[in-house]
């Protein structure tokens, strides 16, 4: 069964026809009479899907990027990377199951990958804490990333979560400072890191594993100070207003590569990343291949002063007096 | 508010120092402080003598002169009051000594953020009302007799929320204080990053550690002094890594906010949660310090992370 969001309602519509016709085909065996009457409509989905497809409102990317069968990190390590080997635990509390990583191939290179996983059901959901880690997951995170740095292999991290998990075990092991010291250690790591948003870039949660030499971003993923929600319900007191807000805080990904805030833009089949996830396995792959090659043909100090500079630059404001409103 | 009558100790180098170091580059006419300072001595001369303020926790009346003397802080229950940036740093430094950095930076609507008002319009009313350009004020000066590169976050601006401004100013002060071999000292108090400047404003968690990061393995002490209230991307940038982390008594210090904690665990929050006391006792913060010991304390923690390295350089 397919999940259909709101705004691909016509899509939808068009599909359960289709399968009514073969329903019924199958059911009398009638055949060449609406063999075209199939085509026909398999022709309007694929338009209508361009349609809709080609002009996303930043919204509807969020919606998308939190649609519950989009690929997740363990499904890209599966599909992109080989030879997995899971490493647990960050040797300080436990082992956080929102966070997952380990050595792994991708192509000939063996590099650590990483990032935050997201639960496909109730049960595993609950397992991965719907993908909020908890300090003990920026511990292992960074516990993983001082591995990859000690025997030279490339990290490679994907950021698919709503945020840091806000609980109060959270606080007491001080999350904050979980993320913090990721942020100061992954800029000194000297192997080349790669970021991928592939869903949802939740806000401090999302950067606590996202200093990066390469930031890329899925073309339906989103990455956002805080969730279009809260910014909502602070802004316009109703979370209601989350459209609103997803649009006024440019979260999608040709609003950061405009404001030269991710690097890259990694394109999705129509549909979104669900709708073939082979393709766009295949798509990541090459990407990611290609990045670290750059990357590793660069010196590490010029790689560390570049990455440095890369979010020195970061941030727009004026020295003077402000301009007369 | 009673409380914001405090301007009578204004920083007698602010004057001095910032027109003279930015009217080079920043293009502006002569004079630029003047159309400031007439203003604001209009607005003090409105405020009547002999206003008392009623301390929040034990409801003494206090007289606002005492109080301003006090540092602010109620002389019966040792209440702190929140202290402006400006008489936060007067409170620490030399007279005379602070050479204030980038005092003309101001932030920009890049996002052309416009919500229930526009955010071009917020930063107009905070720059009028505060007299602040935003959240945190930066300078090199003396701490006793100890160079520091100081930088002091100030609620009143927008919640002391940190931009592009707040990024820039503090990075531009830890860079110069790698450059100088001077240790730096944070004070904060902040409700996280600024939402109106969007990613832009998340990168400068980043911006602010990779600063620090050089920093640090320049060997150089980095105290951060948490005060009420720092949260969220303030708490999970800058502020958790200092080489000592310090808080005023009783801030209210956390990542997420209370309520937000509240609504998605479902739980009741334990008594004295994301206060500097339950933090300390959780094993995030140094040391309690009130803020009138603040300064000599201050001194002395950097005689001892200063100390070894003057040593090793001789």
């Amino acid at each position: 069964m397919k999940n259909y969001l709101d705004f691909e309602k016509p899509i939808a519509e068009l599909q359960r026809k289709m399968d009514e016709l073969q329903r019924h085909r199958e059911a009398h065996g009638i055949e060449i009479s609406l063999d075209k009457e199939i085509r026909q409509i398999k022709k309007k989905i694929s338009e209508e899907r361009r349609r809709i497809f080609s002009d996303l409102t930043p919204w509807q990317r969020v919606q998308l990027a939190r649609h519950p069968k989009r690929p997740y990190t363990l499904d890209y390590i599966r599909t992109v990377f080989s030879d997995f080997a899971e490493l647990h635990g960050d040797r300080l509390y436990g082992n956080d199951q929102a966070m997952v990583g380990g050595f792994a191939k991708i192509g000939d290179q063996k590099v650590v990958v990483l990032g935050t996983q997201k639960g496909r059901d109730t049960k595993e959901n609950i397992r991965r804490n719907f993908g909020s880690a908890h300090p003990e997951g920026y511990r292992k995170a960074l516990r993983l990333m001082r591995l990859a740095d000690k025997f030279s292999l490339p990290i490679i991290t994907l950021i698919d979560t709503a945020g840091a998990y806000p609980g109060i075990a959270a606080e007491e092991r001080h999350i904050a400072e979980a993320i913090a010291v990721n942020l100061r250690e992954m800029i000194l790591m000297e192997v080349p890191i790669i970021a991928m948003v592939i869903g949802e870039g939740g806000s401090g949660g999302a950067l606590g594993v996202g200093v990066a030499d390469r930031v890329l971003i899925l073309e339906n993923a989103y990455y956002s100070v805080i969730s279009p929600e809260g910014c909502a319900a602070i802004l316009w007191k109703d979370r209601s207003a989350a459209p609103k807000a997803a649009e006024a805080l440019k979260i999608t990904a040709r609003d950061l590569l405009e404001l030269s805030l991710v690097d890259e833009i990694i394109p999705e089949p129509l549909g979104g990343a669900h709708n073939d996830v082979e393709v766009t396995a295949a798509t990541v792959k090459e990407r990611l291949l290609a990045n670290l090659k750059e990357l590793t043909a660069v010196g590490t100090k010029e790689r560390l002063e570049q990455r440095y500079r890369k979010y020195r630059a970061h941030g727009r404001f004026q020295e003077g007096q402000p301009v007369a409103a | 508010m009673a409380t914001s009558s405090f301007t009578k100790k204004t920083l007698g180098v602010e004057a001095n120092d910032s027109g003279k170091a930015r009217s080079a580059d920043s293009g502006q006419p002569a004079f630029p402080k003047k159309p400031k300072i007439t203003p604001s001595k209009a607005k003090r001369r409105e405020i009547p003598e002999g206003l008392w303020t009623k301390c929040p926790k034990c409801s003494l009346m206090l007289y606002d002169k005492e109080l301003d003397e006090n540092l602010k802080v109620c002389k019966q229950c040792s209440h702190h009051f929140p202290i402006g940036a400006r008489e936060r740093i007067h409170s620490l430094v030399e007279t005379c000594s602070f050479e204030e950095m980038d005092a003309e930076m101001t932030s920009v609507d890049a996002l052309k953020f416009t919500g229930a008002s526009s955010y071009a319009s917020k930063l107009d009313a905070y720059r009028k009302n505060t007299s602040l350009k935003d959240a945190v004020i930066t300078g090199i000066g003396k701490i006793n007799s100890i160079r520091v590169a100081l930088g002091v976050m100030d609620f009143q601006f927008l919640g002391g929320s940190m931009g592009s401004v707040v990024g820039e100013k503090l990075t531009r002060l830890i860079e110069t204080g790698t450059a100088k071999e001077l240790p730096v000292v944070i004070i904060s108090c902040s409700g996280g990053a600024r939402m109106y400047e969007g990613m832009l404003s998340l990168m400068q968690m980043a911006k602010t550690c990779a600063a620090l990061a050089y920093h640090g393995r320049s060997r150089l002490p980095f105290i951060s002094v948490l005060t009420h209230p720092t949260t969220a991307g303030v708490m999970a940038s800058f502020a958790t890594i200092g080489d000592l982390i310090i808080a005023e008594p009783a801030a209210m210090i956390g990542f997420a906010g209370p309520r937000v904690i509240k609504d998605t665990t479902q739980s009741e929050l334990p008594p004295g949660f994301q206060t500097a006391e339950f933090l300390r006792d959780r094993g995030l913060i140094d040391a309690i310090v009130s803020r009138k010991e603040m300064k000599g304390r201050l001194t002395s923690y950097l005689e001892f992370m200063t100390e070894g390295r003057t040593a090793r350089h001789a």
